[in-house]
């Protein structure tokens, strides 16, 4: 399993994650390129669709990463946003998804050392579950 | 509150006693229309049917084993504007908790409904209703009590009930207005008629109705069925969630399904007015497709398949009764009440909720708390 690069999307959120994500690149800090960025307003509108899609499209991990508790600039879409992930939790491992494909952090705009060690973190612990089975499937 | 009233039955007819009730209640001066499964036509064929004069009750037959569609979504559409009259409706207890789901989540109203609902003996699939009533026509609904209610087999009937319904734990009505009790009771006698709510309890008041008490055994015989349903259903859900506990499987458990989306639209908690899937969102370019097929070597078509299941899971589990219409719609057989069953136990858990148990209990996804599920966010090991 040396050579498995895992593919993993991260919803994040304009105000918080993103900005941490920006100034991470503006400190010259690195993060792995298996992290495929997705800017959203806010978390609070990842539909849980969006998540299924990326699963069964083959993706091997899924973050959703947002503004920390009482800091969204939507004032609660980071809480519906942590309902949303709870309810996949519950569906996702009933058919094979490893609980731990799906993440959910918060990292605030000044986080930016946060969010590369972050993302490392999650590279290291993905390639430990291993490469996601829908990818190879016929399955959309 | 529940203050219980008697109901005498002549001829040993049980089915004459209900008939004569709803109609008594009709006449009720504000119940405006009565709701009830009824027989429709030659051969048999039950639906529910809006009732405005109490003569023309003589074909309903809310204990026959007809299960056609669930009649919240009806309540719904019967409901959306007040009338200024009540309507009574004669539901069984998984179509009161739809109901509620689709009163909280405003697309159906409890303001002018008054529900009866019988202790539920449940129903067999549409296909083997109409195998079961195509000999038997007139007597078929008293056959199925007598089987039903003995709890003996007659020779040749060896048909089980719909698979929702032999797992289903709810059979007892909770949130009705009036219960009639049949469990537990000899109904060649009497029946029960239990005011659970003020509102019912004026109705059996005004129907001058006699009272009375529960009969010994009555809460036994409640409790051995309750307690045999949860085991069936507890294998139910081992069996199934051996049958799709990975992608792979999961597309063979689906392998047959043809986009149809029968089960979306049978569903009575599905709640989206427009559904997504069919916008042009999933009107995808014919490059995409050949993207798809590029990219993975082959692509089953149509697409979107477990997706479209995943996605009803998502947005429907936490109000799912476990109806089974899903599976009775499904012109290919597939066990799709098993399947969202098995999840929506786990997801209303996991909020420690129940669909249609209680008004008073905000759908799981509508709200939110400060301090909750502390154990999803992280990435700790």
């Amino acid at each position: 399993m040396d050579d498995f690069e895992p593919t993993i999307i991260a919803f994040v959120c304009n105000w918080c994650t993103y900005t941490a994500a920006d100034l991470a690149g503006t400190s010259r800090l690195s993060y792995p390129k298996n992290i495929r960025l997705i800017r959203v307003m806010c978390t609070g509108m990842v539909d849980p669709q969006y998540i299924i899609k990326a699963f069964l499209e083959g993706a091997d991990g899924v973050l959703v990463s947002g503004c920390h508790p009482g800091d969204c600039h939507y004032i609660n879409g980071n809480y519906k946003a942590r309902r949303r992930v709870k309810l996949l939790k519950e569906i996702l491992p009933k058919f094979g998804i490893d609980d731990k494909r799906l993440r959910l952090t918060w990292i605030g705009a000044s986080d930016g050392i946060m969010f590369s060690e972050i993302m490392r973190d999650l590279v290291r612990q993905i390639k430990k579950i291993g490469p996601n089975e829908a990818k190879l499937k016929m399955v959309i | 509150m529940s203050a219980t009233y008697i109901l005498s039955v002549e001829k040993r007819d049980v089915q004459s006693a209900l008939r004569n009730f709803f109609s008594s209640v009709l006449r009720l001066e504000d119940i405006g229309s009565l709701l009830v499964p009824m027989h429709l036509t030659a051969n048999n064929s039950v639906k529910p049917v809006l009732v405005s004069d109490p003569g023309r009750l003589e074909g309903a037959d809310p204990l026959s084993p007809a299960f056609p569609v669930n009649s919240a979504k009806i309540i719904s559409s019967l409901t959306r504007k007040p009338v200024g009259s009540k309507i009574a409706a004669v539901l069984r207890p998984c179509e009161i908790r739809a109901f509620v789901e689709l009163v909280k989540l405003k697309q159906a109203s409890a303001d002018e409904v008054v529900i009866i609902s019988i202790d539920c003996l449940g129903a067999y699939s549409n296909i083997d209703y109409k195998r079961f009533v195509s000999d038997k026509k007139e007597s078929s609904t008293s056959m199925f009590l007598e089987m039903m209610l003995s709890g003996e087999k007659k020779a040749g009937e060896e048909r089980p009930l719909s698979a929702a319904c032999r797992v289903c734990e709810h059979s007892i009505p909770e949130r009705a207005d009036i219960r009639i009790g049949i469990v537990g009771v000899n109904i060649n006698d009497q029946i029960l008629v239990q005011a659970l709510t003020p509102a019912g309890e004026e109705i059996c008041r005004n129907l001058g109705l006699a009272s009375g008490q529960e009969p010994q055994g009555r809460q036994e015989a409640i409790n051995s069925i309750v307690a045999q349903r949860k085991t069936l259903r507890d294998e139910m859900f081992d069996k199934t969630g051996n049958a799709t506990n990975s992608i792979g499987k999961l597309t063979e458990y689906f392998a047959d399904c043809v986009n149809c989306y029968n089960c979306r639209v049978a569903c009575p908690v599905c709640y989206c007015r427009e559904c997504v899937f069919t916008t042009d969102v999933f009107n995808h370019e014919p490059y995409q497709y050949l993207q798809w097929a590029e990219r993975k070597g082959a692509v089953k078509m149509p697409t979107d398949t477990l997706f479209y299941h995943l996605t009803r899971l998502a947005h429907m589990s936490t109000a799912c009764v476990g109806c089974g219409q899903c599976s009775n719609a499904c012109p290919n057989e597939i066990p799709v009440m098993e399947l969202f069953r098995m999840v929506a136990y786990k997801t209303q858990k996991a909020f420690e909720y129940e669909a249609g148990r209680s008004p008073d209990e905000p759908p799981p996804l509508s709200v939110f708390r400060e301090n909750e599920f502390v154990e999803v966010v992280g990435i700790g090991e």
